[in-house]
């Protein structure tokens, strides 16, 4: 028997750099097309193997399910292979620079993620009896430490699970101060460059939302929001302001805002979203600020995990503090203790109710207080000055292609660019956006805030190192360069590169298909079945 | 600090290409009296293994339910999760991804969710699902505002088998906004009269089954007499499990449907973060509150998706919203998919014949503990006993026993005497025969 020795040729060959195969699979390569696990599981299979029943007797009435659910299975393998190749379709901060406006998407530490799943934590039933769990309420009393001295506030409500639902606490906070002292204030005043969830949770408690407008460098015009306090005298319930504000920029006022809210019999609630600014160089509590909510999945770094859980606790000033929300817990000298139900509740704890069940979003907490811990006092301070660093490198990168809406000025965690130097080039800012993704990034926050035209909202976070940040600029530098040169066909049909094209949002919102149904069976004509 | 990339030459290298002499030069802003100098009055940074051992310290003092004989439910429950599943959601792509605002980049989570949403309506014997609320209470919450704005009427009535913490959640909702709420009283029986008190004002009755206490409660007469006086019936569950076995919702009439999703794919993690599962009639579709993910094409014709129906959302609507929620529960909801996609309808309904089983055993066995009565004659995984003694007490007794045995009632219901005695108690596929005969000797020996 020979042996073939000619081996296997090892130059790249001679295909042409231009040719792409039309392959069978529609797969490219590594980018696989995948569909969804109802077109390929099965009803049959499972993939959990669970002890035999043997002679279970039943005692569930006449409630028995007769109706099959038609649920397709898959055997471990294939579900392995199915969510790792669904996974391969994201983008994530994990594998480049996310630069998502008001969103603060840094590093995520994955000590984080091992502490949250200590079965101490993880595996701990909320109505266990609460001697089995001194080391939780330890854990959510210590969080809450940090929380409120890094705001210098002396109460903190934990339990709202996210940023919406914070705001909704802190507002219900408010409702319960103004009633306990038998008012009913109706106004609440919202900038116009505020996040779409103010106006919406001031409506949900039947305020009315009166907008106030914005001066020219972006932040609130003093002289118009006294005229507007003036005119709805006595019916101010409060103020929300984002600080710093969306348009990345620290509200210089805020103290005389507070104050004159303050006069008007009116609370202030903070949006704490760009909390990731300050944090060790200002205290909301000595800004005046009477409520306010702390995305704990942005600043203090728990996963956005695809849109959520969030976690939301709020701050709250001495005021508010005894109308914070069920459950909380009780601290003396010697003792924590559970508060869940109005009647263990004292005189000067005058619960507004209860926001959800149990106690909060617990597996966050955890990840948080490993963040906060991990970096200190001196780390947390190191952390909101590079990311206010990183944010102002941007911004002098970019600024002599691209338009500051308010002047060169200093920008906080975030710079807001406007659309006008496209102006002319048949280039939008979502065209733009999307060019940004065949460059390998994920596009900046875009048309939002609302009061900038076709706003971009950047924000590198202090996860960014210096290298990571020049090859930004200079892909960004490029992109505005070829956009001004004319260069529309980069930028109207991308990206041309992503898993997938520009996708038809126009159609699904007119019919929406909001689940997956079995496709009719093929008509089969009499011929064809002969 | 070893999450920071910047270097001290990085930082006065970028400072002086910014044009500015100090760092602080770019906090100008912050008006110097409120200005921190100094440090926050916190400890210093921390290396992994100082963060490590503090936690692991607080962690050790709980008593974990895997460690003992575990029947607590009442709303959350200790089920195995397949080591798949956590494998899976810390894939860096689904765990540091976010809300897929551009979904061309972000397909992975858009499918998932639309294969969450599909399973959930499937479940639920639903048209519709949305993307995941914060958890069932909160999910219960939001129901009760969408059958205001459905039914234009403010009025809505609680099944006294409606867990208490959701009521709680609905009744301080409703107390802010202005709208009414009609909470009939405890019923650990499923015996309460609600078709009484449902009129041409209400607007929806919350029902839960299996309730609170256990209890399989009939939904098609309620349904029936809501929609007579054109109210919708919210079915609420807890236990998702149930529905491997027991008649869903949809087929009985529900107008919206709203359960945690906990049991499939999640741990107990303390009561969050949890899963709220939100299914509708495809008619009220445009009333539902949270994300929707929905089919179309690329530009190459090329199957996607992408959220949809977004003008009922805050960023859009603002104040005019049929909601303020932002995110939903994106990994907990992957974590779902991955989970329910392992088990499929033949692994699930054979997980919820399992947890019956099992919790006919525990109630055979305390049932013929001396003064100990079970008061539910239909139920799923959990069922209600009336005790000789206060259950506070005997729960405390058993815990010292090494039994973690369910839940008080008047840990949630304190001021109603009448309910000082009932335990509320959970079996499902964790338990083992001899948790269960512990379970029943401790309390034998307690109530003796």
């Amino acid at each position: 028997m020979s042996m073939n020795t000619q081996g296997r040729p090892t130059a790249p060959g001679e295909a042409g750099e231009s040719f792409r195969p039309k392959t069978f699979t529609g797969n490219r390569a590594l980018d696989m097309e995948e569909p969804l696990l109802f077109e390929f599981g099965s009803l049959e299979t499972t993939g959990v193997d669970l002890d035999e029943e043997d002679g279970i007797e039943f005692e569930l009435g006449a409630f028995e399910r007769k109706a099959d659910i038609g649920l397709a299975g898959l055997a471990e393998p294939e579900a392995m292979r199915h969510y790792v190749r669904l996974s391969r379709n994201n983008y994530a901060i994990d594998s480049g620079l996310y630069p998502l406006g008001s969103c603060t998407m840094k590093h995520n530490p994955r000590l984080n993620e091992k502490m949250a799943r200590l079965p101490g934590f993880s595996d701990i039933h909320p109505l266990q009896p609460v001697s089995s769990v001194p080391g939780a309420l330890e854990l959510i009393d210590e969080l809450a430490h940090w929380l409120m001295v890094s705001t210098g506030t002396h109460a903190v409500a934990m339990s709202p699970k996210a940023g919406a639902h914070g705001e909704l606490c802190g507002m219900m906070a408010i409702k319960a101060a103004h009633t306990a002292a038998g008012r009913d204030p109706k106004i609440v005043l919202v900038p116009e460059s505020a996040h779409g969830t103010n106006p919406a949770t001031a409506a949900l408690l039947g305020f009315k939302v009166v907008s106030i407008d914005a001066k020219e460098d972006g932040t609130v015009d003093l002289a118009t929001l006294k005229n507007t306090i003036a005119e709805h005298a006595d019916n101010i319930a409060g103020i929300m302001l984002t600080n710093p504000n969306t348009c990345g920029l620290f509200e210089r006022d805020v103290k005389e805002i507070a104050d004159l809210i303050h006069d008007a019999g009116g609370f202030f609630y903070c949006d704490g979203a760009n909390f990731n600014a300050i944090v060790g160089k200002a205290r909301p509590g000595d800004l005046g600020v009477d409520a306010m909510h702390i995305n704990l999945h942005k600043t203090f770094s728990t996963p956005h995990g695809g849109g959520g859980p969030g976690s939301g606790p709020v701050v709250l000033s001495d005021r508010l503090a005894p109308y914070a929300p069920l459950p909380f817990i009780r601290k003396s000298d010697a003792s924590l203790e559970l508060v869940e139900t109005n009647a263990a509740t004292s005189d000067d704890e005058q619960p507004f109710g209860r926001m959800t069940a149990f106690h909060g979003q617990m597996g966050m907490y955890v990840r948080a207080l490993s963040y906060m811990m991990s970096h200190g006092s001196d780390g947390l301070k190191q952390a909101s000055e590079d990311a206010v660093l990183n944010a102002n490198y941007i911004r002098v990168g970019l600024q002599d292609l691209m338009s500051l809406p308010f002047g060169v000025r200093p920008c906080m965690h975030e710079v807001l660019f406007d659309d006008s130097f496209l102006k002319d080039s048949g280039v939008t800012t979502l065209d733009f956006a999307k060019a940004m993704i065949d460059e390998g990034y994920h596009p900046m926050t875009m048309y939002f805030p609302l009061v900038v035209h076709g706003a971009m909202l950047i924000e590198p976070t202090e996860s960014e190192s210096r290298a990571s940040l020049d090859l930004f600029v200079a892909t960004m530098r490029d992109l505005v360069m070829s956009a001004q040169r004319g260069e529309t066909e980069r930028f109207s049909g991308a990206p041309y590169l992503a898993p997938r094209r520009r996708l038809d949002e126009t159609g699904a919102a007119r019919k929406p298909v909001l689940k997956w149904t079995e496709p009719e069976p093929a008509q089969v004509t009499p011929e064809a079945a002969e | 600090m070893r999450y920071l990339p910047l270097s001290n030459t990085d930082r006065g290298d970028m400072l002086a290409r910014i044009g500015v002499n100090s760092i602080d030069d770019l906090f100008a802003d912050i008006p110097e009296n409120v200005r921190l100098e100094g440090l926050l009055d916190l400890p210093k940074r921390a290396s992994e293994m100082q963060v490590e051992r503090k936690l692991s310290a607080m962690a050790e003092k709980n008593t974990s339910a895997g460690s003992v004989p575990f029947f607590v439910g009442a709303g959350a429950y200790k089920h195995h999760v397949p080591a798949t599943v956590d494998h899976l959601i810390q894939r860096s792509e689904f765990l540091t991804s976010y809300t897929p605002y551009q979904p061309e980049i972000t397909q992975g989570t858009l499918q998932y969710l639309f294969e969450f949403q599909t399973q959930v309506a499937r479940l639920t014997a639903m048209d519709v699902a949305n993307a995941s609320m914060y958890d069932g209470s909160t999910g219960t919450g939001e129901a009760v505002l969408m059958a205001h704005r459905v039914t234009k009427r403010n009025k809505a009535v609680l099944s006294g088998g409606l867990h208490p913490q959701y009521r709680e959640v609905v009744e301080g909702l409703s107390n802010m906004s202005g709208d009414r709420v009609v909470s009939l009283p405890a019923d650990p029986m499923g015996t309460e009269d609600i078709l009484s008190q449902i009129d041409d004002e209400t607007s929806c009755v919350v029902v839960q089954s299996p309730s609170f206490y256990g209890q399989l409660i009939d939904l098609k007469p309620i349904a029936e007499k809501a929609h007579q006086h054109r109210a919708l019936l919210i079915a609420v569950f807890t236990e998702v499990v149930s529905l491997g076995l027991i008649e869903p919702p949809g087929t009985q009439g529900a107008d919206i449907v709203v359960g945690e999703g906990q049991s499939i794919g999640n741990g107990l993690n303390f009561g969050g973060p949890y899963v709220g599962l939100f299914a509708t009639r495809q008619k009220y579709v445009r009333q539902m509150p949270g994300r929707l993910c929905g089919e179309t094409v690329d530009a190459e014709g090329k199957r996607g998706f992408v959220l949809t129906l977004s003008t009922r959302e805050q960023h859009i609507r603002r104040d005019k919203a049929t909601s303020n929620i932002c995110t939903n529960s994106g990994l907990c909801c992957l974590a779902f998919t991955i989970h329910m996609a392992l088990l499929g309808q033949a692994g699930l309904t054979k997980l919820a014949r399992i947890n019956h089983g099992n919790a006919v055993r525990l109630r055979k066995l305390l049932s013929a503990v001396p003064g100990v009565e079970v008061l539910n004659a239909a139920y799923f995984n959990e069922f209600t006993l009336s005790l000789p003694k206060v259950a506070e007490d005997v729960v405390e007794q058993l815990a010292e026993r090494g039994v973690l045995a369910g839940l008080p009632v008047s840990r949630l219901e304190p001021e109603n005497k009448d309910l000082a005695n009932l335990l509320v108690v959970a079996s499902t596929e964790v338990n083992t025969d001899e948790d269960r005969a512990a379970f029943a000797a401790a309390l034998k020996e307690v109530l003796a």
